[in-house]
């Protein structure tokens, strides 16, 4: 398993980076490469370069700015796991994290990587859908925000023009009240999800007030279980709780593939988000 | 020896006794940290891939993307002419030389071993089949190469379903049909058994295509003086290898010499001539330089042997008290588009297994062989046996099922009892010896049993989402492959003998030199043993030379749980002759009667006296040659041939309790006890990771593996993120105990343990997977038995839980 031929560049600045990408469209960021050099080995692209964007310095680390957690798009699934400031600001991203892959795996991938690959198999997709996340972007022409309901367009597919690099993402930090859960279904430790279920519940007074619910495989991209999280505004946990996560599948596009028919995800997607929001209300 | 040399000496006594903490002066039976570790652990390893010749070129392989297909054209003209390109062939530039790679099991009258080149010329029979290549200076431009040659294909049909193979009008694979043989074996009156018997049960189980996976990927380095060729391989057999070389290419045996460096793992894959051999020999002759070749991951799921896939239709009947009437089995065994080294012998390995443990009166085999267009299977480890264990192990699960007793007793009601060893099987084989009770009860100790079963029948009770499930496996192996006038009368194309040689350096230190080929066993250390015991030497002044055929001349390889077995005896064969040859010395030396002396802890002594020599003292006599007597050579070197008389048995009890979330199908395994029969151990620390990863390969066939081929033979799990195999954090850990019943067919009294812990796991969890789920109607899930296949055979009440 041998790449094609390509050209490589470590630019010592995001701006020449920026330059970098703009004069070539066959150019393509390299992060972590857990995902990219997997694709070049099979042959399965085929850029001209590679942009390694991997010693900007501005593009790596977190930062608690107040309402927010700001991760660089560099930090790697490591650092996130470690970092207090992501386990204390929005602990559900540190949850799924641990789970990403292997210990070897998340000491090279990275949290921006895993956002911009737009593998809906990915456990962070879901994670920053749910959390209402804003992934920041910047090109030769400058800088914008991208909401993550707008991020994921497709399969392998976000909404970042070639040419633009995603240098971080901000995270909402939710008040107090919020419990959260990532469930995973999948057969072996380092493997992906069949499907993953990201979940944020709010309560108070004993009802739910507040679920937001990321589904993770579900369909081409991030999906989020909208049906459930309106029937479980207002509900006591209990019997209404499970029934209404049995809406958990509903507007999906599951995929068929040697892990799993599609009938099957959806009655996992389920299963799985009775657990999570259970778990993420605090009740075992 | 100097002062400084015993103070090493002792030091490094010392050193080890702190590590192993010895009981007793004797090496065999002490857990001997192994010697090969240090090296193997920090890098300083001889893979063939990290081997490199002076101006070294490297060749990649160009395969076929179709399943079966006539090739109409080929042209490497275009990968010719690209930077770095040395030559590019395909199937047309090696059909005058390349031969046929060879199968030397040919089990039946009726067998058909079609003709099988090494590179396709004409016609392609599986995804993956190499049709082109391109020599390069580095394997970068020999890659981007092979998108240059072009090929043309005309489309045949696939032939991948085996039912579907044989039936009439099929497509066919080979001209002569998709029968590759059929064989059968029978005794006792079968209709008798079957004729009003109280219990009759009828299952087909589907053994699933395997990937076997080894560590090291496979690499092949070819190099030749102009004259003869040597080739760096990572094999199991360089033995076998060297002289199907020469029988396939006519290249003169003397003129080959085969070496296998550091092999990571094999599990059979690597029990093989392989079609990238013979062509890495061809190329080093044609070009008159060293060539390289190692495969990636993907290229090897497709291209390394794959192992099982059968079809088996069992029928048992039985008194009702279970008491077992008779079997008979009947297989379907999928060969893949080619017969390779012993691909048609695997299934006969079994043909004498599915009696097991257990008395019967009557027992009918029935095999048919058949081809199609997919990947050949061939050994993997267990080779036969797993596939009959399995059977006959689920079926003990039923039976008892059926008669609603406990599936323990209904085992101990059917096996040879401990008291009637010697015991010849329905099947003919002669059990030398065994204790099926001991081992149960100890595992049954060990397990907690009864506890468990309670706890069972509480989750029943309650409902519980997750449910427990207890499966058993009391399973035997036929083991140290084997005894050559019996492998003669199977038709095999070789002997079983095992070869070792014991050379005594002048300064007293030892080299023993096997027959056997290691490759993760840790044959160094164990035969060290066997060796220090024997001559009475430290363990730490011997060392083993193997996998070098111009080093070790005669082998006949490591597959089969054959090493310790043959080869292990065969050294220390050899060392019995040194110590003969070394009395005759001393008696002269000492000047005494042969029949005065004493052999003790390494030393002659004349009985009664001080008066003594020890046999490394004796090696440097024997070097100077100074004073020996009249007729006799000036060496204690010596070897020796071991053939077995008989297989030996290795048994045992495993029993696993699995959680089965039945909301998602999710099996957890809760514990996991083995206790194992293989005779005497040399090394008790090899013994337990030997049945440690055989447990784990057993446990990954009945959760996780499976190699899966589309509708048009495409094969869909080329990477490791769809062919699943667990690692440590999938697996519970083990607990392990041993009953030691010694082999009596050899002087060590050991049975082998390579294949145990696979054979015997993968039925324990199938069986508690099922046995969680019977209660809810389902009487088999089949394998692997994954999360899915159990959530549909609880929803649909789809009894095999197929995959839609
Ligand atoms: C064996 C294995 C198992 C895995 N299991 C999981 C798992 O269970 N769950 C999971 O979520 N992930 C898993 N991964 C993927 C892992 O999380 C990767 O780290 C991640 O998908 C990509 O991150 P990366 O930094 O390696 O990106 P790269 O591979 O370098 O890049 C991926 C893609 O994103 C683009 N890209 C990267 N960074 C940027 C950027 N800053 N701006 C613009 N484009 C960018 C690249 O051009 C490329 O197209 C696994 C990977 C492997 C190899």
């Amino acid at each position: 398993m041998i790449p094609a031929q390509f050209d490589y560049a470590r630019p010592a600045s995001l701006d020449e980076a920026c330059q970098a990408l703009a004069s070539d469209e066959d150019a393509k960021v390299l992060a972590g490469g857990q995902s990219l050099l997997p694709l070049l080995r099979m042959r399965l692209a085929y850029p001209s370069t590679l942009v390694d964007v991997g010693r900007l310095p501005d593009l790596r680390g977190v930062h608690d700015r107040g309402d927010h957690v700001f991760i660089g798009a560099m930090t790697t699934h490591d650092e996130v796991v470690r970092s207090e400031v992501v386990t204390a600001g929005c602990p559900l991203v540190a949850l799924a994290t641990a789970m990403v892959a292997d210990r070897a795996i998340r000491h090279r991938g990275t949290f921006g990587g895993s956002l911009a690959h737009a593998d809906p198999a990915g456990d962070l997709p879901a994670v920053v859908l749910a959390l209402d996340a804003v992934l920041v972007a910047r090109s030769a022409s400058g800088e914008r925000e991208i909401p993550a309901a707008g991020f994921f367009v497709d399969y392998l597919e976000s909404a970042l023009e070639p040419g633009e690099i995603l240098t971080g993402v901000k995270i909402p930090k939710l008040g107090a009240g919020w419990g959260f859960h990532y469930e995973k279904f999948h057969r072996t430790a380092q493997s992906w999800a069949i499907v993953g279920v990201a979940a944020a519940v709010k309560r108070s007074n004993g009802a739910i007030t507040e679920a937001r619910i990321g589904l993770t495989n579900m369909g081409e991209k991030p999906l989020r279980a909208r049906a459930t999280e309106a029937a479980l505004r207002g509900v006591e946990l209990g019997d209404q709780v499970r029934l209404a996560c049995e809406e958990a599948a509903a507007d999906t596009s599951p995929p068929a593939d040697l892990h799993a028919q599609p009938d099957y995800r959806r009655h996992l997607a389920r299963v799985l988000t009775h657990r999570a929001v259970r778990t993420a209300a605090g009740s075992p | 020896m100097t002062e400084m040399d015993a103070g090493l000496v002792a030091e490094q006594i010392v050193q080890s006794d702190q590590v192993n903490e010895p009981t007793s002066r004797s090496e065999v039976g002490r857990p001997r940290r192994r010697k090969e570790d240090t090296r193997l652990l920090t890098g300083r390893t001889q893979w063939t891939d990290n081997l490199s010749r002076p101006g070294m070129l490297h060749v990649m392989y160009l395969r076929s993307p179709m399943a079966h297909a006539r090739i109409t054209r080929v042209d490497v003209s275009g990968a010719r002419d690209l930077p770095g390109v040395v030559a590019a062939f395909s199937g047309e530039d090696f059909a005058a030389e390349q031969g046929s790679l060879p199968c030397a099991w040919p089990v039946s009258d009726d067998i058909v071993i079609p003709d099988h080149p090494p590179m396709a010329v004409s016609e392609v029979r599986y995804v993956g089949e190499a049709v082109a290549c391109v020599v390069a200076t580095d394997r970068y431009r020999a890659a981007d190469a092979l998108d240059a040659i072009e090929v043309d294909y005309e489309p045949l049909p696939a032939v991948l379903d085996m039912n579907e193979a044989l039936a009439e009008g099929s497509p066919k694979v080979h001209e002569a049909g998709n029968k590759a043989f059929s064989a059968k074996l029978t005794s006792g009156d079968l209709d008798a058994a079957f004729e009003g018997a109280p219990v009759v049960i009828d299952r087909t189980y589907v053994q699933q295509r395997l990937i076997p996976s080894a560590m090291e990927p496979r690499a092949v380095l070819a190099d030749t003086d102009g004259e003869s060729f040597t080739l760096w391989t990572s094999t199991q057999i360089p033995h076998v290898l060297r002289v199907m070389l020469a029988m396939v290419t006519g290249v003169p045996e003397h003129r080959i010499r085969v070496i296998a460096p550091d092999v990571g793992g094999g599990f059979g894959s690597k029990l093989q001539v392989t079609a990238e051999e013979v062509l890495g020999l061809l190329l080093t002759r044609k070009l008159g330089k060293p060539v390289k070749w190692t495969e990636s991951r993907s290229e090897g799921n497709l291209t390394v042997h794959h192992g099982r896939d059968q079809i088996q239709h069992v029928r048992l009947a039985a008194d009702a008290d279970g008491r077992i009437r008779g079997l008979q089995v009947s297989l379907l065994a999928d060969m893949g588009a080619y017969l390779m080294l012993v691909s048609p012998g695997i299934p006969m390995l079994g043909a004498s297994m599915f009696n097991a443990i257990y008395k019967m009166d009557a027992y009918e085999f029935a095999c048919t062989g058949v081809f199609t267009t997919k990947m050949p299977t061939d050994a993997y480890r267990g080779a036969g046996r797993p596939e009959a264990t399995f059977a006959i192990e689920r079926m003990m699960d039923e039976l008892a099922a059926e008669l609603d007793l406990d599936p323990v007793e209904v085992r101990r009601r059917n096996w040879i009892r401990h008291e009637e060893f010697p015991y010849t099987t329905i099947s003919g084989l002669t059990y030398d010896s065994g204790n099926y009770e001991a081992a149960t009860d100890r595992a049954l100790a060990l397990f907690g049993y009864d506890k468990l079963r309670a706890e069972q029948s509480d989750r029943r009770d309650r409902g519980d989402p997750v449910q427990l499930g207890i499966g058993v496996s009391t399973y035997t192996e036929m083991c140290g492959l084997a005894p050559s006038r019996m492998l003669g009368e199977a038709n095999y194309g070789a002997g079983g003998w095992e070869h070792g040689a014991v050379r005594m350096l002048p300064t007293g230190k030892v080299e023993v030199i096997t027959g056997t080929s290691p490759h993760g066993q840790g044959h160094v250390t164990s035969w060290s043993q066997i060796a220090a015991d024997a001559l009475g030497v430290p363990f730490e002044d011997v060392t083993v030379l193997h996998g070098d055929t111009a080093i070790a001349h005669k082998g006949m390889d490591t597959y089969g749980s054959r090493s310790l077995v043959i080869g292990g005896v065969a050294v220390l064969k050899a060392c019995d002759k040194v110590k003969e040859k070394a009395r005759t010395l001393a008696a002269h030396v000492l000047e005494c009667s042969p029949d005065d002396l004493e052999f003790e802890s390494g030393a002659f002594e004349v009985r009664g006296t001080e008066s003594r020599k020890t046999i490394q003292e004796l090696a440097l006599a024997a070097f100077t040659a100074h004073d020996l007597p009249d007729g006799v050579e000036a060496r204690l070197d010596s070897e020796a041939t071991f053939d077995p008389e008989n297989y030996s048995f290795p048994h045992g009890t495993h029993l696993c309790a699995v959680e089965v979330d039945t909301e998602t199908g999710m099996v957890k395994i809760r514990s996991y006890v083995a206790v194992d029969d293989v005779g005497k151990v040399v090394n008790p620390l090899i013994v337990e990771g030997q049945v440690h990863g055989g447990i784990a390969q057993g446990i990954a066939q009945a959760l996780f593996e499976e190699a899966v081929y589309d509708a048009d033979g495409n094969l869909l799990t080329t990477t490791m993120a769809d062919y699943l195999l667990p690692s440590a954090a999938d697996l519970p850990g083990f607990t392990l105990d041993r009953t030691e019943t010694p082999a009596t067919s050899n002087p060590l009294g050991v049975k082998g343990v390579g294949e145990a812990g696979t054979i015997a796991s993968t039925p324990a969890v199938v069986n508690a997977v099922v046995d969680a789920l019977r209660p809810r109607g389902v009487h088999d899930v089949r394998m692997p038995c994954t999360p899915e296949r159990i959530w549909r055979a609880l929803n649909d009440g789809a009894q095999e839980g197929a995959r839609p």
